[in-house]
């Protein structure tokens, strides 16, 4: 199983009222393969997320294309997403809006695994992978805190059977102590079923320890790419450098953070 | 509620308990209004008055009188038909007092017109949250030229002079159904004040995360209205029609004061309160008791709504 994610000099463009157009993501390609984990870094604002709307069909691209196995990804309309691309699959940057307040977990567990294209995990099954105790399905969203709640939106992109899961900064309104446990249970879970994984966030240093590759974005391009653990040692790009020196290091030495000069 | 924050130990005891304990259902909601006192007594009113009305016949065959007989044997016929006995003729086989000149017994034409009153509003207030919660959600949810169609036909009629209308309209078609006629024409003005709060309420929902989540793990275009939007839309929808109804009451009574409502022989409190206007003076029982009963219907409607309202609002914050 498994197919690849295909970006091909992906552009979406919004009209900025007042201030003409603004490239968010402009001319972006890439490969996810089956299997991988792909990390995307990028400081805000640079159209990682904007991507990731599109790579569902959550937002219409203004040019290029994504292509799913063979299949283009074409813009959601507001009846049922094709079939094929509901293999793709995302979890929301944050968990609080991204669970109906007004259904029990279990429910909206429930609706995701219809649509799975073989055996669906038990909603049990889909709690214990993300380590929530099963009494969790009686719940609403209200009675959990932010990871929890990340945990089950995770457990909600899985019952669909993905190939690809997209999780857009994810851990980015988690707290600190949470962000990299979270972080490594979506590789885990998303490996462990075979999918492949696109990782968006702003921190580098939590990318690093879950992603095979990275992508660097800045302001809708992406300036450096490649295995992470030679973006991590040697990147070449001066924005690369920037991103890292930014990245508080403990070393006893009372080093702060790089700030460039403005 | 405690909201399990510690995240090692999965808040397990909370998570537990929580479902059951405290869900966010109808329970919680009712539970919050009854324990104010003047939400129980609005509601006690409400449903003395439903008692009263269903069991209209019931009480009018145990107090003697029918709504249209004529007791010309308890007024003063040399006092211009002025009831006989204090508080306009208060007494045991009229609890109410009668109807100067006519005698008719006031507590029958008041539980008969409670009838016509509740049936009025409670219909048209049904009619209009339907008609409005279906149209304001698909013009909220598709936009484009459905919205501009339904917001355009909203627009219309909230600037047509209804009331006007109303009265032009009522006092021109032929006497019918009254019952039927009034529900229809106030349900035509009454759907666009539900549909527009909830077109805009649908409209922010619809770029609300959960829905976009649905979307992409392939909810239907049926699951997303019905599963992801309405049922955040109940709390609105409950205020709105509670909201409502008092004002059709009050409609319905106001047509029927200007003689264009339900006609006779059928009561309405709204006739009642035009036929007391020339014996206020001298009689002001007669005024009294139906303006009390309106008074205290729109009221008690009132009170229900607005605390729904502080309750639904603070839950949803």
């Amino acid at each position: 199983m498994g197919r690849e994610l295909v970006v091909d000099d992906a552009r979406v463009t919004y009209s900025v009222a007042g201030r003409g157009q603004l490239n968010a993501v402009d001319g972006v390609s890439f490969t996810l393969e089956p299997g991988t984990v792909l990390g995307l870094v990028g400081e805000s604002g640079c159209g990682k997320s904007t991507l990731a709307r599109a790579l569902c069909g959550l937002t219409p691209l203004s040019g290029g294309g994504i292509r799913f196995g063979d299949k283009p990804v074409a813009p959601m309309r507001l009846s049922r997403r094709e079939p094929e691309l509901l293999r793709v699959q995302m979890v929301f940057q944050n968990p609080y809006a991204s669970l109906n307040p007004r259904r029990r977990i279990g429910k909206q567990l429930e609706d995701a695994r219809r649509i799975h294209p073989g055996q669906a995990p038990t909603v049990g099954e889909l709690l214990d992978e993300v380590e929530l105790p099963r009494s969790t399905a009686a719940g609403f969203p209200y009675q959990f805190s932010g990871g929890q709640r990340q945990r089950i939106a995770i457990a909600r992109a899985m019952a669909t059977g993905p190939e690809v899961l997209i999780g857009d900064e994810p851990i980015a309104s988690l707290d600190a102590s949470l962000q990299s446990k979270v972080a490594q249970l979506m590789r885990r879970v998303a490996l462990d079923s075979g999918a492949a994984l696109l990782f968006i966030s702003h921190d580098l240093a939590i990318v690093r320890t879950i992603a095979d590759r990275v992508l660097v974005m800045s302001a809708g391009k992406i300036v450096e790419s490649g295995p992470t653990q030679r973006v991590w040692q040697q990147p070449e790009h001066p924005y690369t450098k920037r991103l890292l020196g930014a990245i508080p290091a403990v070393d006893g030495l009372g080093r702060i953070p790089l700030v460039e000069p403005r | 509620m405690t909201v399990p924050n510690a995240e090692a130990s999965f808040g397990l005891t909370e998570v537990e308990a929580g479902p059951a304990a405290s869900t966010p259902g109808r329970g919680r909601v009712v539970r919050a209004l009854l324990a104010k006192p003047q939400v129980v007594a609005a509601a006690g009113f409400l449903v003395l008055l439903v008692l009263l009305a269903v069991l209209a016949p019931v009480l009018t065959a145990i107090e003697g009188s029918g709504p249209n007989a004529f007791h010309s044997g308890a007024v003063d016929s040399d006092l211009g038909g002025m009831p006989i006995g204090a508080f306009g003729g208060v007494s045991g086989a009229h609890w109410f007092g009668v109807e100067p000149q006519t005698g008719r017994d006031i507590f029958a034409r008041i539980v008969y017109g409670a009838q016509v009153s509740l049936t009025i509003s409670l219909a048209t207030t049904a009619v209009t949250t339907v008609v409005g919660v279906v149209l304001g959600t698909v013009a909220g949810y598709f936009g484009g030229v459905v919205d501009t169609v339904i917001s355009r036909l909203m627009d219309i009629l909230m600037a047509f002079p209804a009331l006007i209308f109303m009265i032009a309209i009522l006092s021109a078609l032929p006497d019918g159904n009254r019952t039927l006629l009034l529900i229809c024409v106030l349900s035509v003005f009454g759907w666009p004040y539900i549909a527009r709060v909830i077109r805009g309420q649908t409209m922010s929902l619809r770029q609300r995360e959960f829905v976009e989540a649905a979307r992409v793990s392939g909810a239907r275009l049926r699951h997303q209205l019905f599963a992801e939007v309405l049922p955040n839309l109940r709390g609105t929808i409950i205020v709105l029609a509670t909201m409502a109804a008092p004002g059709y009451i009050g409609t319905e009574a106001a047509l029927s004061f200007l003689g264009v409502g339900v006609v006779p022989p059928t009561p309405s409190w709204g006739q009642m309160i035009a036929a007391s206007v020339n014996w206020f003076t001298v009689d002001p029982t007669y005024f009294l008791i139906p303006g009390a009963f309106l008074f205290l219907t729109v009221m008690s409607f009132i009170v229900i709504g607005d605390h729904a309202q502080k309750v639904l609002d603070g839950r949803e914050a």
